[in-house]
């Protein structure tokens, strides 16, 4: 043993000094804290993170080229299955983005039933996330209570829609059916009891001290480098910057609701978990307002039974609840698109993962992971 | 059963081996998690507080050496199909695998260059369960349906008649 | 296909006629970038005229400098690239067209900057001015072939590395079954 130990390190050469290797950790492609199928190669020096790698693609479903080759309306289920976490707002983008090629006027009930969807689709969506984020650093509770609401959020999908998960909540033009009342009244049965649910949640983390250990400081980006990096949603406005396309540039009935566009102060993981905290308060809000100013009439216009929109090509993009969901779409005047670019957020926002984590401890990047919410759904297409 | 028919005292319960052992087995299926998309989360519902899984001795394990059954939830792409080969062969026999969902079945709406047209292209299949995604309900059959089938698998009895 | 974007162009054309006293959307950016870079525009384009959907389209020599010039400069203020994307026109001389999504935050405005180019061409990268477009472009590779000269680190980022060809292709099928028998793993790879 001892022999074979000398003669190695002369094989090494007597100068030099003795040095450290730095260990290559893998992470995933099945990991139960990568949220999806995410492998993560990291490079460490001791417990300091030197060098991030994301393997992604392991969910690349060849959802844009699919696009391409059905038409219009057969695509709405497939971006279901893009963010399959908040289904109604990747519908929400897609229908618009067509609707964009158009100048048809989407009936002002319809615009109201989308934004309440959707409102409802990011509280879905960040419950999801606060149950997996709190259960990667290690609080078990959360998910239990997380998923007790989320439950009821798909509840209500399924009364409006028929399905709780990918629900194919829109039509080209506004909605396949009007929602039925009892999916009203239990909207607003759920916002009354929904904001004392939020506290509870917050009763558990905010200022538990190992959350705060465990988040306080990690991750930190400064505002420049996240615009740099194209870090749209939660995680550029935990950074200070005040940048929603609810607001930015209002689409369905969002011109017409009062909300407040939470921002954060440090840009640390704490702070994604307060931004996103508090956007579900606002939801709750936005959905209040839109039960109260929801007008009567028809939930869908006049469209053909062809879709077959002029030549052109539009970009059109969403507040997601991760971040900034987009189409990029070309049409040639066919059933068909031509090109249909899908703007995932997560893929974009994943590959801040490495500025993000680098010179931070493996324990961290755990909880970097879950701080920027991704579903590979929607990372790899 | 006659032999021993009185001769026990009334806490004694007599069955056969092989049921004894597909009971236990059937009792307490740990699962791999192999979510891959959609269907995950309604795995991870299935987990949670509403529908809880762990009644039925259904505890997720997050490794392929402690488990019994592996549910393939999602789509399955070529270049995951490695890493389910390899996890498959890492878990311990016997082993069952339940496709969840119509892209693990089929490839669901997915035909195209990068899926794979359902996961039995290259691990046996136990129990197909349909959905897009399947809901808890669903998935909850889908064990049923394997507690089933382990019911009626016979080892000892198999391996006498074999040799 | 082969003339979509004379389609485009002649949109707005048409539209100008009609709406003689009206200046397209864009115009003030394109002034900024005329004053600098005379010749880098050779095309401008807006669908429907609208101020979100403003087009131009860059000479590829041209990319770097008037990408940074509208990231620095005040009035356009571009720090955010939020798209990096590619289309393929098979029947173009040029088939392939690298699309880029610009978002001033500070403005509030869309800019998206093209440019055509031939099959095997290469691209200069943007990483030096966006951080974001590292893992869009190798995706633009990656898909579409499409290399970037100037990328730090250019391999394929969503298919397997031995995959060999570029499935965002027109000429590609949507069921590539060639690529199929190589990449599909048997049992006998995986090496029990």
């Amino acid at each position: 043993m001892l022999d074979v130990e000398s003669s190695q390190r002369v094989e090494r050469g007597p100068s030099t000094v003795p040095g450290t290797e730095d260990l290559v950790i893998n992470m995933g492609p099945q990991h139960p804290s990568t949220h999806g199928v995410l492998r993560v190669i990291l490079k460490m020096d001791g417990e300091t993170v030197t060098d991030v790698d994301c393997d992604i693609g392991y969910l690349h479903r060849g959802t844009e080229k699919i696009g391409e080759n059905i038409t219009y309306t057969m695509f709405i289920p497939y971006t279901d299955r893009l963010d399959y976490i908040a289904a109604p707002s990747s519908n929400l983008a897609w229908v618009q983005t067509v609707e964009s090629l158009f100048d048809w006027e989407i009936p002002p009930r319809a615009l109201f039933i989308r934004s309440m969807v959707a409102e409802l689709s990011r509280i879905a969506s960040h419950l999801l996330w606060l149950a997996t984020h709190a259960l990667d650093i290690g609080a078990m509770t959360v998910f239990l209570w997380c998923f007790r609401e989320r439950e009821m959020v798909l509840d209500l999908f399924e009364r409006a829609f028929g399905a709780r998960l990918t629900v194919n909540a829109f039509r080209l033009g506004g909605l396949f059916q009007d929602v039925p009342q009892e999916f009203l009244d239990d909207t607003r049965a759920f916002i009354e009891i929904f904001p004392s649910r939020i506290d509870d949640y917050e009763t558990l983390l905010t200022e538990n001290r190992i959350w705060l250990q465990r988040t306080q400081g990690v991750g930190v980006i400064s505002a420049e480098d996240a615009m740099d990096l194209a870090l749209t949603g939660p995680i550029l406005r935990s950074t200070g910057v005040q940048w929603d396309l609810r607001r930015a540039k209002p689409y369905a009935a969002y011109p017409f609701l009062d909300f407040v566009v939470p921002v954060g102060e440090n840009g640390d993981v704490y702070d994604r978990y307060l931004v996103r905290v508090e956007e579900m308060r606002q939801s709750t809000r936005i959905i209040e307002q839109c039960l109260d100013m929801l007008p009567d009439g028809p939930v869908s216009c006049k469209t053909p039974r062809t879709i077959k929109p002029p030549a052109g090509e539009v970009y059109h993009s969403i507040e997601n609840p991760k971040g900034e969901f987009g189409f990029y779409l070309v049409s040639d005047g066919t059933e068909t698109p031509y090109r249909v670019r899908i703007r995932p957020p997560s893929f974009i926002n994943l590959a801040g993962l490495k500025k993000l984590s680098v010179g931070g401890l493996l324990a961290d990047v755990i909880a970097i992971i879950g701080s920027i919410d991704i579903v590979l759904g929607e990372c790899d297409r | 059963m006659g032999l021993i028919d009185g001769k026990l005292s009334d806490n004694f319960l007599t069955t056969k081996f092989d049921s004894l052992v597909a009971w236990a087995r059937k009792s307490s299926l740990w699962p791999m998690t192999f979510g891959l998309a959609c269907c995950a989360i309604e795995m991870m519902a299935s987990g949670a507080a509403r529908y809880d899984f762990d009644r039925f001795g259904v505890i997720f394990r997050a490794t392929p050496r402690q488990s019994d059954v592996i549910i393939i939830a999602g789509t399955v792409t070529h270049k995951m199909g490695d890493a389910i080969l390899r996890v498959y062969n890492q878990m311990p026999e016997p082993r069952w695998v339940i496709a969840m969902g119509n892209c693990a079945t089929c490839g669901g709406p997915y035909a195209n260059y990068a899926v794979m047209q359902g996961v039995d292209e290259i691990i046996p299949v136990d129990v197909y369960v349909p959905g897009c995604p399947p809901r808890p309900e669903s998935l909850m059959w889908g064990v049923m349906q394997l507690q089933k089938k382990i019911e009626q698998e016979r080892f000892v009895r198999k391996s006498i008649s074999a040799a | 296909m082969a003339d979509e974007a004379g389609t485009t162009e002649s949109n707005g054309e048409g539209s100008a006629e009609t709406e003689a006293p009206k200046t397209p959307p864009g115009m003030d950016l394109r002034n900024l970038v005329d004053a600098e870079f005379p010749g880098a525009v050779l095309e401008q384009s807006a669908y429907e005229d609208r101020e979100d959907e403003v087009t131009f389209v860059l000479k590829v020599d041209y990319l770097l400098r008037v990408c940074e010039y509208l990231r620095n400069h005040p009035a356009a203020s571009f720090k955010i690239l939020t798209d990096l994307t590619a289309a393929h026109y098979l029947e173009n001389e040029e088939p392939f067209q690298v699309i880029y999504q610009l978002v001033s935050v500070d403005h509030a405005r869309l800019l998206r900057l093209k440019m055509k180019i031939r099959d095997g061409q290469e691209v200069p990268s943007v990483t030096e001015i966006w951080s974001s477009a590292n893992w869009m472009e190798r995706e633009v590779y990656d898909l579409f072939g499409i290399s970037f000269a100037g990328h730090p680190d250019l391999r394929r980022i969503l298919l397997p590395e031995d995959w060999g060809s570029h499935p965002f292709r027109k000429d590609y099928p949507l069921e590539g079954r060639g690529e199929r028998i190589y990449s599909k793993p048997t049992r006998k790879e995986s090496g029990e």
